[in-house]
């Protein structure tokens, strides 16, 4: 019986090779088809109508002048009056109409007649002392660990002061700093939505989601039906990064709007709606006083944080600050601002991104004021890390790095670098780490008696190859090739399989379908044996031939291997449950990445010239889209570093660049050269799968700041880097 | 998928209707109204109210479709031709992601009125498919230059069209020559190299 593992390297057809989507094309011609893209028979088109200020009372609401507009089918009011709205853009009614027209055209008539009392409104998430004296704030949590334990005589909230305070008086170099990143938000290209009919009592729902197999009770709940009557498909999804595990209660309204006008129902948010309420990533900021010996190795890090996750406060989390480097004494209190903003939703690698940005900064401070490479400060510090992937891992991917970029090269003491013109150049690092465990998974394997081999299975297709993954397990586990293997995913009927967050996918569909196309083998092996004249167990599946173990010439074709299943079909099926040991899948990845900025210290524009990504992973399945998952968090990196924030009007509590125009994100000409290296030595790829999502998403915005310092001599405290906050740091220094 | 027959109320309007037209213009979107506002500077004299039929020339093929002075090229194409890879991502014409040819040329189609390009060559990113997809198709597929895919059908059309132009363009030009297209999953790099990649194919 073939066992339940991964070829060696040396052994592999198609694992860890560049295999190019199956799905490529259909995406290219634009005939994949998006929630946003399905068109049924009689289908209405819906719009909501969001509040427009940040804090409000609904005095009036009323239907009649959209349901006098022709065109308009339904009228659906989700508030009355005296219902207190806490942010812009809830939705307040939605609109059903035959044409977009009508529908827009309905919302304007609904938002004319709209009444509202304004209340007070708080959306400033960066003055802690504003936030509490406006009574916004909330405690967060905090975390102190010490070297020292106190006596049984000491009280302890003293101890902790006189300890950290004499920790301070030993250090060789105190920095003291401040380092922010700023809101930001999912923005999917496609938005959230849905396209729903129904069957009778059944929902037919297709919604734009990365958790195909979790939403069907999300629906059943809010429609009084049970999750059975429920199908979700989404083949194709145009963006979620952590925004999209949800019905949302707009699919819901969807679902309604439809039972009542039996109708099908196309709800998608509008582009600022989807800014405003599709999903926002907490802002971070925070003050920090760190300590080292003579050698920069950091001794004690006291900083408090502050931030919003929205109307809850929130904020980033206190567990990963500070960020990778924990030094053995470090003090940290997290505060929250209850703010009139839609509520934060996961965004790749929730709060690793900031909590990085907040503290690596501060190491490279040390560097700065210690006058000496960063590099050496973040090798020095790999003493004291808390992290899933080893110190030693992350000092190879640091040389690998550092050759990339040219460090030795190009490295200057801060500020201190050749200025051409008003430009000057500078280099900066981060490192990372994540988890990456594989989730639950359930597949089905299929082999039919004229060859064909079709897989069913409950995951999504989220853009990261997860389709091709598929059939890449599939092939490699039957000997086939990538094409012969059609992939069924996307559908809530299919086997079960968690939602795609938290780089959890690729190790889930990887153990599923290992197993359950090992287990379809191991039958169809039970059938040819007797022809090859061998045990099931001294078969294999190669080159499109089951064969004895390393004998071509005893073997038949695939095919003919196939037709002696007789009339039916071989199914096999099999699960993994997340957190199970498995040789096949494990968690916790490093990664080290570097950029080389160039900064016009007239205008204040930050241009990134270069930057280089080294990422661990386990095993690679599908190099070539692990690579692009890469290019992809850098370039999603360099849009927090240096493009996109929330822009929030203190007196209406509006978000005033929730458009594609103001909502700055990098383009094409924005990137620079862009530099990935997998690391995958034998020690790594021996670990099996580890999920890779979030993980190069984490450190652009800290070594992007650190090169941005690097250049300047002077740090730019808040992300993103605009211009005008450079121009800013710049005279102040001055 | 439906029918255009099944769509919008039968013509047919009087004098009433084309004023209510008019105030539903003026309370349309901004994209609308931008589009309008490039409409009448082409369309000269002809006057346009209430639901009407008109005739599209769409990838080759005359199509008659229903629509209203406020209707896009791309809620005709998306909605009453079933023609989707052209995405509605912006109001605000600012992401590419409706790019199509008329006459050959790039627009974005949630700007552009239907009643606009009566009479003119649409082309989209559909035609590209078939048994022999175009080189850029094929090439976005060889380098990985899509993640999610849904900015995809509009930015391999903005690269035909600006190869088309620049047949030599080299790394910078794409570099400075592809920025109305917008990304979120972070494709860019491969974008280059797939342009890059279409460029030597036609050099060789």
């Amino acid at each position: 019986m073939a066992k339940i593992e991964w070829p060696a390297a040396d052994r592999t057809a198609l694992i860890g090779g560049r295999i190019t989507r199956i799905d490529g094309l259909e995406k290219s011609v634009g005939e994949a088809k998006y929630t946003y893209d399905i068109n049924l028979d009689n289908q209405l088109v819906a719009v909501g109508l969001g509040c427009p200020h940040g804090h409000c009372k609904i005095l009036a609401l009323d239907a009649a002048p959209a349901q006098k507009v022709r065109g308009v089918v339904h009228v659906e009011l989700l508030k009355k009056p005296d219902d207190e709205i806490q942010w812009e853009g809830e939705l307040l009614a939605v609109v059903a109409a035959e044409s977009e027209g009508a529908a827009r055209e309905g919302v304007a008539r609904l938002r004319e007649a709209l009444k509202f009392e304004e209340l007070d409104v708080w959306v400033d998430d960066e003055d802690l002392e504003g936030a509490q004296g406006a009574k916004r704030t909330n405690k967060a949590g905090d975390r102190v660990k010490l070297e020292k334990e106190p006596g049984d005589d000491d009280d302890e909230d003293e101890f902790v002061e006189q300890e950290i305070e004499r920790l301070f008086k030993e250090s060789k170099h105190v920095v003291e700093g401040y380092y922010g990143i700023d809101a930001i938000t999912h923005c999917c290209l496609e938005p959230h939505g849905s396209t729903v009919e129904w069957n009778g009592d059944k929902l037919n729902a297709y919604l734009s989601t990365q958790n195909v197999s979790g939403t069907d009770e999300g629906f059943a709940g809010g429609l009084g039906i049970t999750a059975d009557d429920v199908t979700v498909t989404c083949k194709y999804i145009g963006g979620g990064f952590g925004s999209k595990f949800a019905p949302d209660y707009w699919a819901i309204e969807a679902a309604k709007i439809a039972k009542k006008t039996g109708r099908p129902v196309q709800l998608m948010l509008d582009r600022d709606q989807e800014l405003k309420l599709g999903g926002n990533r907490p802002s971070g900021y925070l003050k920090v006083k760190i300590g080292a010996d003579a050698d920069g190795v950091v001794q004690v890090w006291d900083s408090q944080h502050w931030g919003t996750s929205g109307p809850q406060g929130g904020g980033v989390s206190q567990s990963v600050v500070p960020y990778v480097y924990q030094p053995k004494n470090h003090r940290v209190v997290a505060t929250g601002i209850r703010t009139n903003t839609a509520p934060a939703r996961a965004w790749r690698a929730p709060n690793h991104p900031q909590a990085c940005a907040m503290s690596q900064t501060a190491y490279d401070d040390l560097a700065r004021k210690m006058g000496v490479d960063s590099l050496e400060i973040f090798k020095k510090n790999l003493a004291n890390i808390a992290s899933r992937q080893t110190a030693k891992v992350y000092a190879d991917e640091m040389d690998i790095a550092a050759r990339l970029i040219d460090w030795k090269a190009k490295w200057h003491p801060h500020g201190k670098g050749e200025a051409k013109g008003s430009v000057v150049e500078g280099l900066g690092m981060a490192i990372h780490e994540w988890g990456g465990v594989a989730n639950d998974s359930a597949a089905i394997v299929r082999i039919h008696p004229d060859g064909g081999v079709s897989t069913f299975c409950g995951t999504q297709e989220l853009g990261t190859g997860t389709r091709t993954c598929c059939a890449i397990v599939t092939a490699e586990t039957l000997g086939l090739k990538v094409d012969d293997i059609n992939v069924n995913i996307g559908v809530s009927t299919y086997p079960i399989s968690g939602a795609s967050g938290g780089s959890t996918t690729i190790g889930a569909i990887s153990e599923s379908h290992r197993r359950a196309a090992t287990e379809a083998l191991n039958q169809l092996c039970a059938k040819v044996a007797p022809k090859l004249e061998a045990s099931a167990d001294e078969l294999e599946a190669v080159d499109g031939r089951i064969q004895v173990i390393g004998k071509p010439d005893h073997s038949v074709t695939w095919k003919e291997a196939c037709t002696m299943l007789g009339m039916k079909p071989l199914e096999a099926s099999a699960s993994h449950k997340r957190g199970n040991a498995t040789p096949l899948s494990s968690e916790g990845v490093g990664g080290v990445q570097m950029a080389h900025v160039a900064v016009d210290k007239e205008t204040g524009v930050v241009k990134v010239k270069k930057f280089v990504v080294v990422q661990d992973m386990g095993l690679i399945i599908n190099r070539l889209t692990a690579e692009s998952q890469c290019y992809g968090a850098a370039i999603m990196g360099i849009a927090y570093a240096l493009f996109e924030q929330r822009l929030m009007d203190p007196a209406t509590g509006r978000f005033i660049n929730a458009e594609l125009s103001e909502y700055k994100l990098p383009r094409i000409g924005d990137i620079g050269e862009i530099v990935i290296e997998l690391y995958e030595p034998e020690d790594q790829r021996s670990r099996g799968v580890i999920g890779l999502g979030e993980p190069p998403v984490i450190s652009p915005g800290a070594a992007i700041s650190n090169a941005v310092c690097n250049a300047l001599g002077v740090r730019v405290p808040v992300l993103p880097i605009t211009p005008e906050r450079v121009v800013a740091a710049m005279q102040a220094q001055a | 998928m439906r029918e255009v027959k099944d769509r919008p109320p039968a013509s047919g309007f009087s004098r009433r209707d084309f004023l209510k037209g008019s105030s539903a213009v003026a309370a349309a979107s901004l994209a609308a109204q931008e589009a309008l506002g490039q409409e009448k500077a082409q369309a000269g004299s002809q006057v346009v109210s209430g639901w009407t039929e008109i005739t599209l020339d769409v990838n080759g093929q005359k199509q008659k479709v229903k629509v209203e002075p406020r209707t896009t090229l791309l809620e005709v194409l998306r909605r009453q031709l079933d023609l989707t890879g052209a995405k509605p991502v912006s109001l605000d014409d600012s992401t590419g992601a409706s790019t199509v040819l008329v006459d050959d040329r790039p627009i974005e189609a949630s700007t552009t009125l239907a009643v606009a390009v009566v009479d003119k060559k649409i082309r989209t990113v559909e035609s590209f498919g078939g048994p022999h997809p175009d080189p850029v198709c094929s090439a976005f597929v060889e380098y990985d230059a899509q993640q999610c895919g849904f900015c995809t059908p509009g930015f391999v059309v903005a690269v035909r069209a600006f190869l088309d132009k620049n047949p030599n363009a080299t790394e910078e030009q794409i570099r400075q020559g592809l920025n109305g297209n917008l990304c979120r999953c972070g494709t860019y790099a491969q974008v280059i190299q797939a342009a890059l990649d279409v460029v030597n194919s036609n050099q060789q």
